[in-house]
C-alpha cells in the first residue's frame, strides 16, 4: 500500500456505470474520473443516488445481498469489480467515513488500533495513534482520555475519530459520504478545514447534499439527478471544476439546483 | 329568535352532563383484572411458603448435623444420612457437560445465522432450531436411553459405560438448550447496529474479523444472560436425567456411571409411594426450595447482567 | 519520517486472514450441521423403536378356542363371556364384573379381555425397523430355531388400534387411548384456569397499571415465574393441590365418591398445576400481543368518549386476539409434553379406565412414554416409540395451526 502512486493521475475512475439493487436500476451510466489529491464532491438532490454511486467506489453497496453492478470501477488501472480482487484489499485502500459517526464501542486509542492491527501492523503502536489522531486534528482534545469511550466526545470530535480512524491504515482515497450532516456547524467548519489538510495526502471523494459546502471546499464536482432510465435512476448530468458548476453550468437543470431553484 | 333560545336551552343541559359518573360496571372489571395480575404474586408466595414449611421441617431433622450435610457423601435420608454431595454432584457434572455442547455449538449456530446465512438458510434454519425447542423433555430422555447410551458404549466400551449414566444425560440435555442458547444469542448478536458493523467493513475487515471483534464483543451482555439462562434450565431439567442418568444417588465423578440429580431424586421418590410427612417426602420440598432458589438468583443475575452492562453503541 | 515508518509497520497478512476466515466459516457451518443431524438422529431413533419384527408366543394357542367352528376372533359378545367364566377364577370373574359390569361392555373389550387373561400373548423378542428391514432373513432364522412356537410378525407399533386401545399391562394389546384423554381432560382445566386469569393479567399489566412499585414487582416477578423449573410447579401443587386442596380436588367437598380415587391425585389437580405452570407464558405472550395493538387505535375510541374497558374489550382485544391465541396454542403445547410436574403430583401408573370426570386419576400421554421407556423389557420401548410418534404428531398439528394462525392475520396489518 502507498501512498502516491503518480503513475496514474486518476485515482478512480468509472465508464458506464450501472448499479442494480436486484433488478432496481438505482444509477444509469456514469462515467467520471477522481483526480488524484484533490477533492471531487458530488451533489445533488435527496434520493437521486449519490450514496449509492459512492458506495460502489469501495464495493460497500456489496453488503446488501441482491447488489450488482455494471461497467467499469477502476483503482489506478485496476477494475476493482474483476473476479480475483479482494474487496477486503479495495477498502484497505479505499477508506470511508460514514454520515453518523460510528466509532466502536472501544477506547479512542482501540478504535484506532484494531483498525491498524487487522491490516498487520507490528509497529509501535502509540505512534501509529497519535500520527493519525494529529492528523486528523484531534489529538490535542483527547491525547489525555485515549483509553476512554470513543463514545463518551462529542459528535464532532467522534466524526474526527472516525476519520483518524480510516486514515491510520494510509488509504490512497478517502470517501465521506455526508460527514458533517449529523454535525453542528462549527464541527461542520472543523472537518472542513480538515479536508482541505488532508487532501495534500489523500484523495477525496465527498457526497454532501449542503451545495455550499460543496462550493466551498472541492476542486471538482459531479452533479447527479434522477433522470437515468424513467426518470427513477441517477445519473451524473455534468461534471467539472467546481468554479464551472456553481459559476457558469452547462446543464440548465444544474444551473436551476446551483441557484436553488428547485431540489 | 328561536333558534337562540334552543341553543342556550341545549348548553344549559349539556353543561349538567360533564360530571363523572360512576361506572360500578368499569370498577368491577378494574378490580378483576388487578386480581389477576395479582395472582402472579400468590404464586409466588405460594410456592415460597408451602416449599418452605415442610423444608423447614425437614431441616429441623437435619438441624443436629448440619455440618455433616455439607460434608458427607452418602443421602439416605431414612437412616440419617443427610450428605447432599452425591445429588449436587450429579447435577452439576450433567449441567457442566451439557454446558460443554450448548455454549460453543449454540453460539456457533447462532453467529451463523447472524452473520454469515443467507435469508433463504436462515428461513430454513430457524424452523429447525423452534421444532428441537418445542420436543418434550421426556423424548429427549427416551433418545438418551436408546440411542446416545449404546453409541457411548460401542465408543467407550460396555464395561466402561453402564447403562444409565450421567454423560448420555448431559450430552443429549446440551442438545435440548442449544436452541436456547442459539435464539437468545441471537437475539443479542442481531440488537448490534448496522452502522457498527459498515464501519468494520469499511475499515476493510473481514467478515470474520467483523463477526468475532466487533459484534460479538458488542453483544457480550446479552451473550452472558443467555449462558446463565442455559444453566438455569440445566440445573432445573428433569425427564432427560430420570430416564437415564440412574436412579440412587451416587457420589462420583465419573460421568459413564448412573448418578441421579436433584431432580432425578425428586421424581423419583414423588413417583413411588409417598407418605406424607415422611423424611422423603420433606426432603422433596427442601431440594425443591433449593432448585427454586437458584434458578430464581440466576434468573435475576442475568436480567441484571442485561441491565447494567447494556452496551451503548451510540 | 515517522509516515515512513508507520508505513512499513504493515505487513501482509491478507492470506492468513483470509485463511481464518474459511477455517471459522466451516466451523459455524459443522455446528450448525451437528444441530441439524441431532434432529435427525433422534427422530430416525423413535421411527426406528416404533417398527419392527416382533416374536410371540401366546399362552393358550387361540385355535383351541373354537367353538363351534366359529374361530375365537368372531365369536359373539355371549359366548366370549361364557368363555371368560368358565376359564377364569370366581374371584377375577367377578372383580372384572365390579369393575365395569360385563353387560355394559362393549364386545371389542371383552375380546380385548379374552386375549389379555386367555391367550395371553408373550413377546419373546423385538426388533427395531433398521435390523428388520436389512437382516430379515437372519432374524426369520433365529426365531425358526429359538423360538419355533413363536408367531413372527412385521408390527407397526403405532396402529389405529393402538390410538383407540386402552392401556393394559400387556405389551401386544396396550394403547394410549387412556393417556390420550387423560392429556386432553388436564389441558381443559389447564386452560381453564390459565386463559382467563393469564389474559386478564395482561390487560391489566398493558392497559391499567401504571408505574408504581407493586406494578413493577408483578412484571419481574411474572418474568422470573416463567423461568422456574417445571418440577417446582409440581411440588407447589402436590402441597397445594393434592394436599391441602383435598376435599375440593378429590371431589369430596361435592359429595362425590369416586371408587378410583380417593386423594387428591386426580385430573382437576394434573391441570391446576400446569396451569401455574402455563400462566407466566400466557401472560407474556398476551402482553406482548396486546403491545402490538397500534395506539391509533386505542386513541381513535377514546376519542369518541369511549371507557377504557369499552376500548379494551371492543377493540384492543379482537386486534390482538390472534396473537394471544398463538400464544395460547405455545403454552397448551408446552404443557401436553410436561412430565415431571405430574410425577411428582402422582399421575396413576397402572390404570385403563378413561377419566369419566375431574375426580379421576389420571394419566397422561408423556407419563405414559415415561413409564414405558422405564421398564427394561424391549417391547415397553417400542410401545414409548409409538407413543412418541403420537405426541409429536399431536404436537405438530398444534403448533402449525399457531403458525396458521399467526401467518394469517399478521397479513391483515
Amino acid at each position: 500500500m502507498a501512498i502516491n502512486n503518480s503513475e496514474h493521475k486518476y485515482v478512480i475512475e468509472t465508464r458506464d456505470l450501472d448499479i442494480y439493487y436486484g433488478s432496481f436500476k438505482a444509477v444509469t451510466g456514469v462515467t467520471m474520473k477522481v483526480e488524484r489529491n484533490a477533492i471531487t464532491a458530488i451533489i445533488g438532490p435527496s434520493g437521486c443516488g449519490k450514496s449509492t454511486l459512492l458506495r460502489a467506489f469501495n464495493r460497500m453497496n456489496e453488503l446488501n445481498a441482491s447488489t450488482s453492478v455494471r461497467g467499469e470501477v477502476t483503482f489506478n488501472g485496476q477494475d476493482i469489480y474483476a473476479k480475483e480482487v479482494d474487496p477486503v484489499e479495495v477498502r484497505y485502500r479505499i477508506g470511508m467515513v460514514f454520515q453518523k459517526p460510528n466509532p466502536f464501542p472501544k477506547s479512542i486509542y482501540e478504535n484506532i488500533a484494531w483498525t491498524a492491527r487487522i491490516h498487520g501492523y507490528k509497529g509501535k503502536m502509540d505512534e501509529l495513534v497519535e500520527n493519525a489522531l494529529r492528523q486528523a486534528a484531534l489529538w490535542d482534545e483527547v491525547k489525555d482520555k485515549l483509553h476512554q469511550s470513543g463514545l463518551s466526545i462529542s459528535g464532532g470530535q467522534q466524526q474526527r475519530l472516525c476519520i483518524a480512524r480510516a486514515i491510520s491504515i494510509k488509504p490512497e482515497v478517502i470517501l465521506m459520504d455526508e460527514p458533517a450532516s449529523a454535525l453542528d456547524p462549527i464541527a461542520t467548519l472543523k472537518i472542513e478545514e480538515l479536508m482541505q489538510e488532508l487532501k495534500k495526502q489523500y484523495t477525496i471523494v465527498i457526497v454532501t447534499h449542503n451545495m455550499q459546502q460543496a462550493a466551498r471546499a472541492s476542486d471538482y464536482t459531479a452533479m447527479m439527478m434522477l433522470s437515468g432510465e424513467g426518470e427513477r435512476s441517477g445519473t451524473v448530468i455534468e461534471f467539472d471544476d467546481t468554479k464551472v458548476i456553481f459559476t457558469n453550468p452547462k446543464d440548465k437543470r444544474t444551473e436551476d439546483y446551483v441557484t436553488g431553484r428547485f431540489g | 329568535m328561536a333558534e337562540l333560545t334552543i341553543k342556550k336551552a341545549e348548553k344549559k343541559a349539556s353543561t349538567i352532563n360533564l360530571r363523572r359518573k360512576t361506572r360500578l360496571g368499569e370498577m368491577i372489571i378494574q378490580g378483576l383484572l388487578f386480581f389477576s395480575g395479582f395472582f402472579s404474586i400468590f404464586v409466588t408466595l405460594g410456592i415460597v411458603y408451602e416449599l418452605g414449611k415442610e423444608a423447614l421441617l425437614f431441616f429441623q431433622m437435619l438441624e443436629v448435623n448440619l455440618v455433616a450435610t455439607l460434608t458427607t457423601t452418602e443421602w439416605k435420608p431414612h437412616i440419617g444420612k443427610f450428605g447432599i454431595w452425591p445429588l449436587f454432584n450429579s447435577t452439576l457434572m450433567t449441567t457442566l457437560i451439557a454446558m460443554a455442547i450448548a455454549i460453543p455449538l449454540g453460539m456457533s449456530v447462532a453467529v451463523y445465522l447472524s452473520e454469515y446465512a443467507s435469508p433463504r438458510v436462515r428461513s430454513i434454519l430457524k424452523p429447525i432450531l423452534e421444532v428441537l425447542a418445542g420436543i418434550p423433555t421426556i423424548v429427549y430422555g427416551y433418545f438418551a436411553l436408546t440411542f446416545m447410551t449404546p453409541i457411548l458404549r460401542e465408543i467407550f466400551g460396555r464395561d466402561v459405560v453402564q447403562i444409565y449414566n450421567t454423560a448420555s444425560a448431559g450430552l443429549v440435555m446440551g442438545i435440548l438448550i442449544l436452541p436456547l442458547i442459539t435464539s437468545m444469542t441471537e437475539d443479542a448478536l442481531s440488537a448490534v447496529p448496522r452502522s457498527l458493523r459498515e464501519a468494520a467493513y469499511g475499515m476493510g475487515a473481514t467478515k470474520l474479523e467483523v463477526a468475532l471483534q466487533i459484534v460479538v464483543p458488542a453483544a457480550l451482555s446479552g451473550i452472558a444472560a443467555a449462558v446463565i439462562v442455559g444453566i438455569s434450565r440445566a440445573i432445573g431439567e428433569t425427564m432427560i436425567v430420570a430416564v437415564a442418568a440412574g436412579a440412587g444417588p451416587n457420589f462420583t465423578f465419573s460421568p459413564f456411571v448412573g448418578a441421579e440429580t436433584i431432580t432425578g431424586h425428586i421424581v423419583r421418590i414423588s413417583g413411588g409411594d409417598l407418605s406424607y410427612d415422611s423424611v422423603d417426602y420433606n426432603s422433596i420440598f427442601a431440594l425443591g426450595l433449593f432448585l427454586f432458589f437458584i434458578t430464581l438468583v440466576l434468573n435475576i443475575i442475568s436480567q441484571w447482567i442485561v441491565r447494567r452492562f447494556r452496551e451503548v453503541y451510540e | 519520517m515517522k509516515e515512513k515508518a508507520i508505513v512499513q509497520g504493515f505487513t501482509n497478512n491478507l492470506n492468513a486472514r483470509n485463511r481464518n476466515g474459511v477455517i471459522w466459516h466451516v466451523i459455524f457451518q459443522a455446528s450448525t450441521v451437528v444441530g441439524i443431524i441431532a434432529l435427525i438422529a433422534l427422530l430416525f431413533n423413535v421411527i426406528n423403536g416404533a417398527f419392527g419384527y416382533v416374536a410371540y408366543e401366546a399362552r393358550v394357542d387361540p385355535d383351541t378356542l373354537t367353538v363351534d367352528g366359529v374361530p375365537v376372533g368372531e365369536q359373539s359378545k355371549e359366548q366370549l363371556v361364557s368363555l371368560l367364566q368358565s376359564t377364569l377364577s370366581n374371584g377375577a370373574y367377578n372383580k372384572l364384573e365390579n369393575e365395569k359390569p360385563f353387560a355394559s361392555r362393549s364386545r371389542e373389550e371383552i375380546y380385548q379381555l379374552v386375549i389379555e387373561r386367555i391367550i395371553r400373548p408373550q413377546v419373546v423378542e423385538v426388533w427395531n425397523l433398521w435390523p428388520s428391514l436389512t437382516q430379515s432373513d437372519e432374524i426369520r432364522a433365529t426365531v425358526a430355531k429359538d423360538y419355533p412356537k413363536a408367531e413372527l410378525e412385521f408390527v407397526s407399533w403405532l396402529t389405529y388400534d393402538f390410538i383407540s386401545r386402552p392401556q393394559t399391562s400387556e405389551p401386544l394389546t396396550a394403547g394410549v387411548r387412556t393417556a390420550i384423554l387423560g392429556s386432553l381432560w388436564t389441558i381443559l382445566f389447564t386452560i381453564l384456569l390459565a386463559f382467563p386469569i393469564g389474559v386478564g393479567a395482561a390487560i391489566y399489566l398493558e392497559e391499567y397499571a401504571s408505574e408504581n412499585w407493586l406494578n413493577r414487582i408483578i412484571q419481574t416477578n411474572i418474568n422470573n415465574l416463567a423461568g422456574v423449573p417445571s418440577i417446582v410447579y409440581g411440588i407447589l401443587g402436590l402441597a397445594i393441590f393434592v394436599r391441602a386442596l383435598e376435599p375440593f380436588t378429590s371431589g369430596k367437598m361435592f359429595g362425590i365418591v369416586n371408587l378410583t380415587s380417593e386423594n387428591g391425585r386426580t385430573v382437576l389437580s394434573a391441570g391446576l398445576t400446569l396451569g401455574l405452570l402455563v400462566l407466566p407464558i400466557i401472560i407474556i405472550n398476551a402482553q406482548e400481543a396486546i403491545r402490538a395493538v397500534p395506539r391509533s387505535l386505542r386513541n381513535a375510541s377514546f376519542g369518541v368518549g369511549a371507557t377504557k374497558w369499552q376500548t379494551v374489550w371492543s377493540h384492543v382485544l379482537p386486534n390482538a386476539l390472534p396473537g394471544i391465541l398463538t400464544g395460547t396454542i405455545l403454552a397448551v403445547s408446552r404443557a401436553i409434553g410436561e412430565t415431571a410436574p405430574l410425577v411428582v403430583v402422582g399421575a396413576s401408573t397402572a390404570i385403563s379406565f378413561d377419566p369419566s370426570s375431574p375426580f379421576s386419576k389420571f394419566t397422561t400421554l408423556p407419563i405414559q412414554i415415561y413409564q414405558w421407556t422405564s421398564r427394561p423389557q424391549d417391547e415397553f420401548r417400542s410401545l414409548a416409540a409409538a407413543s412418541i410418534l403420537v405426541l409429536l404428531v399431536l404436537l405438530l398439528s398444534l403448533n402449525a395451526s399457531a403458525v396458521l394462525l399467526r401467518n394469517r392475520f399478521s397479513r391483515r396489518f
